[in-house]
């Protein structure tokens, strides 16, 4: 291991009151939760940080509570909490199925939705099935909570809405799914516990014919993961047996921006991009 | 019908409780007393002049031993087949990472600390990245033209020959890198002074590292101790690179005055510095009847070596000698050659050059098939070399065998002739999922090549204790793949005496006899040879001493050592009477035997992702008499898995002359969830002069997925792939057009 623990200190606080106070007077402190993303660069060498606020131990970020309208996940529920719900298995299969495809087994009992949206990388598994789904963030800190639609907080490679003095609670998602649609694909360099090359995940809803709701999000496509906007504007309120399918693919080329890196290269994600949302379409098929 | 009490039988692994357990001990698990870590400073560059070496001020230097090339005693140069290679880069790097300085410290955190506060200076030089610069010769980098080989194998006139030709073929082939991802990185514990020196750790070949640390330290040879420590692991690389770590840590060592220093690399380390497969350049010019027989063949092999020669000319030699692959060819040549560029030298790899050659030449054949209009099942039947015939070298086909049946059995189990008519019309319709079904047939020779095992001059012993034991005396090492059982049901079988009596002695080069490398699909056929024969020895002392009348071989061995003080019989090989071998003209029996197999695949391609996944996988192989069944299975699953890897998914990314995804997050090897179930049959053949009729397998099934998997993306999208790794990007560009 070339990391160096003895140069490091991690500060744990025991209540999420004590963590916001840490995380205000100390802002250099890395939050860290499951530790599955920063502990691959501590073992190289390569995390520049040297102070960790630790928060694993606390219980309020846990959980997973579900009421009429809306489905409440702490911050630190795990893929693997997550992948057993049944709520969600049934409601939410896109995101029942990005958390199983996360890692392995120790990874899932271990990362959380939480630290898989704040580490921010355009390549994580869950981030595009919550965007399908428009989820909300609660941002915590001293001054208060807000909650901020999550298709807006990433603001670029590694950026995000996060203040300093905040940290990520609360994950929120609407119910009421009944007649949708629901297209998850992730394509890795092999079958089990690989990164992403291009993901896609889709929600919409189909009524009259005619495709009336669609949130359509990818990963490894760009800087961050993204909503397809242009995407879906071309084919909400098309009729479903005549979706215009050339018209869509140029506009996902349009929405994403992919580059060539050591998993993949952007020509390749371009066109998987485009036969993932072309397999999408042909899946809704004349209702 | 099984005679033997012992071979033949599914014995349980000798040392497989220990390792389940946890209580194997590898070498990083070892405590010493007063141990020092070492770490190793790097170069950046491919290639350069090396003007100075920065110590970071104000750090407190004086804590760590520091070791660079001024602080060798002996020569400077790791000893292999040559002395070119150095041991610490001194004024020159010729590959980026490239050993540099070496640091040692008690603390292994402050020593990794302190590697980060060495710069060394490089004023880079041109540097040759790739078999075509280094063909050019642009520029010189190794000798006088950037050539560590070059091998001729002809036969007949392939022009005149070609010339009547119905179908002349040109193509040519290209495979990548592959890293060898042994569980236990590499690891070595060093402990040197005037006394002598003293190495453990991870190793195949014990005798090397000892060659190699007598060259460094001009001791005598009886002053260099090596010792092998249980090793997770090899697949070849720990053929050579252990030299290299141990002469580190004996440095280091040496000038800490003779304190203990482990070098352990970490995976990333281990992944970037280490070796790995040749990539190869194959072209092949072929020509055949219009009934498919194949009149000619003109091969042009070239191997990427690396900055220095290693093991290059042997890998190269070997697939040289795969090169026209099982079949009968009248007029061929075979020109090879083994090139210099400025990236960490390659290294043996399962299969050690044959994988390459084999690929091209089964790829070739189906892509012969296709064109000739015949089932490429066909096109082999017309061709596969049978007994009596003639191979490349002009080695006669002694063995009993019949390639044919062992292509028909492979091709009845995964259901080929049903298949290769359906899929078409499956894959007419708009499913973007495709089907292929694919195969390959191919031989490995077992041992080292040509007059090589002549030359090892391999002995091996056994020896009675005291105790009623027996204990099998070989440098031979087990990494995994079942050496010592193997051992221990041969020396049990030929004593008459249960397996339990048998111990294998750890390959300690200060108490067991060189018996050769563990390399080359040789240690069963070969050293296993030497076992059973210095265990039919010592039968014949117990016997004639008089000691066998009530069968009790412990008790009889217990009698013997009381009376005679010891009991020690050795056997010395032997090369089978008809081998005869010319180095010079690569002329005779090339291998005294030979595996030979038919792998075959069935396979989708997803035109979504371009993800190939293989859905049925039939392994049928003639070894000669299998020794254990479930080590045998083991071996060959575990090499096709490893040849699915090279062939669809491990790609080694070069930048720099340096390997970039050196992580095992992104040089991705094969999941079970990447495998299809391996369905493994053999064939048994005894081979006259293996112990119990046994062969070499290790090396064999890495030759033939690659080739039979492609084979069967040919046949599910009539494309023409001619590259291992084919990763999806590649597919895609076939597919799509580039």
């Amino acid at each position: 291991m070339r990391g160096q623990p003895s140069l490091c200190d991690v500060l744990t606080p025991r209540s999420l009151d004590e963590a916001l106070s840490l995380r205000a007077a100390c802002p250099e402190a890395r939050p860290l939760a499951g530790g599955t993303d920063l502990m691959v660069p501590f073992a190289a060498g390569r995390l520049p940080d040297r102070l960790f606020l630790n928060l694993w131990g606390l219980e309020e970020l846990r959980g997973i509570t579900v009421s009429e309208d809306e489905v409440t996940l702490g911050a630190l529920t795990l893929f693997r909490e997550v992948a057993a719900h049944p709520l969600l298995q049934r409601e939410f299969p896109n995101l029942v199925r990005s958390a199983k495809v996360t890692g392995a087994l120790a990874i899932q009992s271990r990362g959380s939705l939480g630290g898989n949206i704040a580490n921010g990388s355009p390549a994580a598994d869950t981030p595009p099935s919550l965007l399908a789904y428009g989820a909300d963030l609660e941002l915590s800190s001293l001054r208060g909570a807000r909650w901020v639609p999550y298709a807006g907080f990433h603001t670029g490679y590694k950026c995000s809405l996060l203040a300093s003095d905040e940290l990520i609670t609360r994950i929120r998602l609407s119910r009421s799914r009944e007649g949708g649609f629901h297209y998850f694909r992730k394509v890795g360099t092999r079958q089990a516990q690989a990164i992403a090359k291009v993901s896609l995940a889709a929600w919409g809803r189909v009524a009259g014919g005619r495709l009336q709701e669609l949130r359509l999000a990818l990963g490894s496509v760009a800087p961050m993961p993204i909503r397809a906007t242009g995407t879906e504007g071309i084919l909400l309120g098309q009729p479903v047996t005549e979706l215009p399918f050339e018209a869509a693919h140029q506009a996902l080329q349009a929405d994403i921006s992919p580059i060539d890196d050591l998993r993949s290269s952007a020509r390749f994600r371009r066109r998987v991009a485009g036969n993932l949302l072309l397999e999408m379409l042909r899946g809704l098929g004349p209702a | 019908m099984n005679d033997f009490a012992h071979i033949g039988r599914s014995v349980q692994r000798k040392e497989g409780r220990a390792k389940v357990t946890g209580a194997a001990s590898f070498t990083d698990d070892l405590r010493i007393e007063g141990l020092l870590h070492g770490a190793t400073v790097r170069s950046r560059v491919p290639r350069g002049r090396i003007t100075g070496i920065h110590f970071e001020e104000g750090f407190p230097w004086a804590e760590f031993v520091i070791v660079t090339a001024r602080d060798i005693p002996g020569k400077n140069a790791v000893a292999h087949l040559m002395l070119d290679q150095p041991c610490l880069a001194d004024g020159v790097v010729n590959h980026a990472e490239e050993p540099i300085v070496l640091l040692a410290h008690p603390d292994p955190l402050r020593v990794q600390d302190a590697r980060e506060r060495v710069r060394v200076d490089v004023e880079p030089l041109p540097a040759v990245l790739g078999i075509e610069e280094s063909l050019r010769c642009d520029p010189v980098i190794w000798g006088q033209d950037n050539i560590f080989k070059t091998i001729l194998i002809a036969k007949g006139d392939p022009e005149a020959a070609a010339a009547l030709g119905h179908l002349r073929l040109d193509a040519t082939y290209h495979t990548g890198a592959q890293e060898h991802v042994y569980i236990e990185p590499n690891a070595i514990i060093g402990e040197a002074s005037a006394g002598g020196v003293l190495v453990r750790g991870s190793m195949q070949c014990p005798y090397y590292v000892h060659h190699a640390l007598h060259e460094l330290f001009q001791l005598p040879l009886e002053k260099v101790r090596v010792v092998q420590v249980e090793t997770g692991g090899g697949f070849g690389g720990k053929e050579d690179y252990p030299s290299m770590l141990a002469c580190h840590a004996a440095l280091l060592s040496w000038k800490a005055g003779g304190r203990p220093v482990k070098i352990a690399y970490d995976r990333e380390e281990d992944m970037a510095c280490t070796t790995k497969r040749h990539p190869s350049r194959t072209r092949i010019r072929s020509a055949f009847a219009a009934d498919g027989t194949l009149l000619s063949l003109d091969v042009e092999f070239l191997l990427d070596g690396g900055a220095y020669m290693t093991l290059s000319p042997v890998v190269l030699s070997r697939g040289a000698l795969h090169a026209s692959g099982p079949y009968r060819c009248p007029d061929l040549r075979i020109r090879a050659r083994a090139l210099a560029t400025n990236t960490p030298p390659h290294g043996a790899f399962r299969g050690f050059g044959a994988p390459q050659s084999l690929f091209a030449i089964e790829r070739h054949m189906d892509e012969a098939a296709q064109r000739l209009g015949l089932d490429p099942a066909d096109l082999r039947r017309k061709n596969l070399l049978c007994t009596g015939d003639a191979m490349a070298t002009g080695q006669i086909m002694r063995d009993e065998v019949d390639l044919v049946a062992l292509m028909d059995r492979a091709l009845t189990e995964i259901r080929y002739a049903e298949k290769r008519a359906a899929y078409p019309v499956l894959n007419a319709t708009d499913d973007p999922v495709k089907r292929g079904v694919g195969f390959s047939v191919f031989m490995h020779g077992g041992g080292f090549t040509g007059s090589g095992e002549t030359m090892l001059n391999s002995v091996a012993a056994l020896e009675g204790t005291a105790e009623g034991q027996v204990r099998v005396l070989a440098a031979s090492t087990e990494m995994g793949q079942g050496a010592n059982t193997v051992f221990a049901q041969v020396a049990a079988e030929a004593l008459q005496a249960p397996v339990d009596l048998i111990v294998v002695a750890p390959p300690d080069t200060g108490l067991v006899p060189n018996s050769g490398p563990t390399v080359a699909s040789r240690t069963t056929q070969v050293v296993g040879k030497l076992v059973l024969d210095a265990g039919l020895a010592m039968r014949k002392t117990l016997l004639e001493a008089g000691l066998l009348q009530d069968g009790d071989v412990g008790t009889a061995i217990r009698t013997y050592v009381a009376r005679h003080g010891a009991l020690r019989t050795e056997s010395r090989y032997q090369k089978p009477d008809f081998v005869e071998w010319d180095d010079a003209t690569y002329r005779g029996d090339a291998y005294a035997t030979y595996a030979w197999a038919c792998y075959a695949a069935d396979l989708r391609v997803d035109l979504v992702s371009y993800e190939t996944q293989v859905a049925d996988f039939v392994a049928v192989q003639e070894v000669g008499r299998v020794l254990n069944p479930t080590l045998a299975a083991g071996q060959i699953e575990g090499g096709v898995a490893q040849g699915i890897g090279w062939g669809l998914n491990e790609e080694v990314i070069w930048r720099q002359g340096s390997m970039a995804n050196h992580q095992m997050s992104n040089y991705l090897i094969a999941t079970a969830a990447d495998l299809p179930r391996i369905r493994v049959f053999f064939e048994e053949r005894p081979y006259a002069y293996g112990p119990g009729g046994a062969k070499g397998l290790g090396e064999l099934p890495m030759d033939g997925p690659a080739p039979a998997l492609l084979n069967a993306v040919q046949h599910a999208l009539q494309v023409v792939p001619r590259q291992v790794p084919m990763t999806p990007e590649v597919l895609m560009d076939l597919v799509e057009g580039g």
